[in-house]
């Protein structure tokens, strides 16, 4: 029942990313104008509910005359792929240190678990943010800053399960027969934490959305007029006394998308480790 | 103990060290001051009198350790655009985020500490199961829209609160809502599975069996050492609450550290960046000693060990 239960939130997230998804794969298909049109007599349209709202744009206009939904649409291009990428870099980087960490233990240990303290004890943000400001902003920065400053939660678990197999009969038994560290590790080791690995990433790319967007929305991420949810929000935002749906609209796309790949992530949690719904406890001191 | 403590305290100033040299080392290396504060034409002597001016023509390590002996002494230099003591301007901003901080966290704490408790009491209720579905949802959450969310409501639309700035008791509300909505769910969910852990073990069961009433024995067996992980995570959750102390901050205006550190990091002023990072981090190390220290007293398992070992 319960297991059943957990299986339809997995659907449900997987259905929420799928339309995100779908959104930044077809967004010239789907967004019913061009997101970068503007058009003065339409300025601040509001929403088809709204008192002067119309179907020529659903969602109503921006400050510009430009069509939210299309630029909501096209938004999901810059989210969807800057929470993968990000994820990509940080994870890589974190599972190779994790993994050199818990095998070879030692002075290499010792280096990369204090250099996961230090980065663990940053408030995580600030040092973010004073990356991107040095750097400049834009959408390859982002990626490296969010990439180079996310590794350490990979790394904190991958060398704790690292130390864990490192030790048992199937790895001893490798070793035994001669194999070298590189082989054991990507042919033994590796494989076993696989599932951990997606777990972690997948809720990862939440968190690394979340964290675009708010670069973005206060300037420092993706610049105009790049249509991206975080930035319309930080425009929007200065209307939010007049015109509330310009913040209102593109955050709930964020949170959307967010939920849905929460949502997935905890459902594949689930689905790939049963015996670890029992003890979840361990599983969610990590994020 | 003393033992323990000595080497947790050796461990947290390696930490701070560690911390100096990579904030340093991004704001030196990655970036570079110089063309960042001057005018894009500026001529070589301009670049080269600016340089000697901040110190900036030695080499990097003379630099950091200039930095680092400086920062010992409190002096993180000075603004580049106010030529004030950096440190003077953090401290001055330092009781606006502690008070938000710990405004968040008594919000926090006080939804998701009870919500835990009943959802690990009642295991598989409809109530369990709203706060979950409540946790997920709350976890998905970016705080800076929700924090424009209760601005739009209850500032725009009820006018029942003021919608940015610091002063009376009202100003705090919503940020501290904000703040303590963002703590919650992953601290409900903690206390939910810690709950559940102490409450499968036998001698709870033993316990009952014996006849102790429900309510001495979630309070005096449960709730008690349910409270080792609930305290370990609450230091580990410091870090995360300064940061969403950060974003709360941008979005209310609120005149704290981290407001003052985004306004610095805009217009490149590299001293106050530095300084807002380096105290910010510090203030997280100091947590993090407090807690392993708190969390040792607690539980007697861990004193024990430290003394065997």
């Amino acid at each position: 029942m319960r297991s059943l239960r957990r299986l339809r939130f997995l659907a449900v997230g997987a259905a929420m990313v799928g339309v995100a998804v779908t959104c930044a794969v077809i967004a010239p298909v789907l967004a019913p104008g061009d997101p970068y049109a503007q058009s003065v007599g339409d300025r601040l349209i509001p929403p088809v509910w709204g008192a002067d709202g119309s179907w020529k744009h659903p969602l109503g206009t921006d400050p510009l005359g430009r069509d939210i939904l299309s630029r909501i649409i096209y938004g999901a291009r810059i989210s969807i792929s800057a929470g993968a990428l990000a994820v990509a870099v940080s994870m890589l980087l974190g599972v190779i240190m994790g993994l050199v960490a818990g095998y070879f233990r030692g002075t290499a240990d010792a280096a990369i678990s204090n250099l996961v303290d230090v980065m663990l004890a940053f408030p995580f943000l600030l040092l973010a943010l004073a990356a991107v400001a040095a750097l400049g902003p834009g959408f390859g920065n982002m990626i490296v800053v969010l990439g180079l400053t996310g590794w350490p939660i990979y790394t904190r678990v991958v060398r704790a399960e690292t130390l864990k197999f490192r030790e048992r009969e199937f790895v001893l038994a490798a070793r035994a027969l001669g194999l070298g560290s590189f082989r054991i590790l990507r042919a033994h080791v590796l494989p076993n934490l696989v599932n951990t690995i997606i777990v972690m990433a997948s809720l990862e790319v939440a968190r690394m959305i979340i964290l675009e967007s708010f670069l973005s929305f206060l300037g420092l991420g993706i610049q105009p007029p790049t249509p991206s949810w975080g930035a319309m929000l930080g425009e929007g935002r200065v209307y939010m006394l007049t015109h509330w749906w310009l913040a209102a609209l593109p955050g709930a796309a964020i949170f959307v998308t967010t939920l849905g790949i929460n949502l997935f992530g905890d459902g594949l949690r689930d689905l790939l480790d049963p015996h670890r719904v029992l003890s979840s406890a361990a599983s969610a001191r990590t994020e | 103990m003393g033992t323990f403590v000595v080497r947790r305290l050796l461990r947290a100033v390696f930490v701070c060290v560690g911390v100096s040299l990579i904030t340093f080392a991004l704001l030196h290396v990655v970036g570079n001051p110089v063309l960042l504060l001057l005018p894009q034409n500026a001529s070589d002597a301009d670049v080269k009198l600016l340089k000697e001016k901040l110190g900036l023509e030695r080499s990097l390590w003379v630099q950091y350790a200039v930095f680092l002996a400086d920062a010992l002494r409190g002096d993180f230099g000075q603004s580049l655009f106010t030529q004030e003591s950096a440190l003077a301007l953090i401290w001055e901003r330092m009781p606006a985020t502690l008070e938000l901080t710990l405004a968040g966290m008594l919000v926090g704490l006080g939804i998701a500490i009870p919500l835990g408790v009943v959802s690990a009491i009642r295991r598989g209720s409809l109530t369990d199961r709203l706060c979950t579905v409540g946790a997920v949802a709350g976890q998905a959450m970016p705080i800076f829209w929700l924090g424009i969310m209760l601005i739009i409501l209850f500032a725009v639309l009820l006018r029942l609160l003021p919608a940015s700035g610091r002063g009376t008791p009202a100003h705090l509300i919503l940020p501290a809502v904000t703040l303590g909505a963002y703590l919650a769910p992953l601290t409900m969910r903690l206390t939910r599975s810690g709950m559940l852990d102490v409450l499968t073990q036998d001698y709870i069961r033993t316990a009952r069996a014996k006849g102790v009433g429900e309510r001495v024995l979630l309070f005096k067996h449960g709730l008690r050492n349910a409270a080792i992980p609930i305290v370990t995570v609450l230091g580990v959750q410091f870090g995360r609450l300064l940061g969403g102390a950060i974003v709360t901050e941008t979005v209310f205006a609120w005149p704290g550290v981290a407001s003052l550190a985004l306004k610095a990091i805009r217009t490149y002023d590299y001293p106050v960046v530095q300084g807002s990072v380096v105290l910010l981090a510090l203030l997280i190390v100091l947590v993090n000693v407090l807690t392993d220290i708190a969390v040792t007293c607690l539980d007697p398992r861990i004193r024990l060990e430290e003394r065997s070992a």
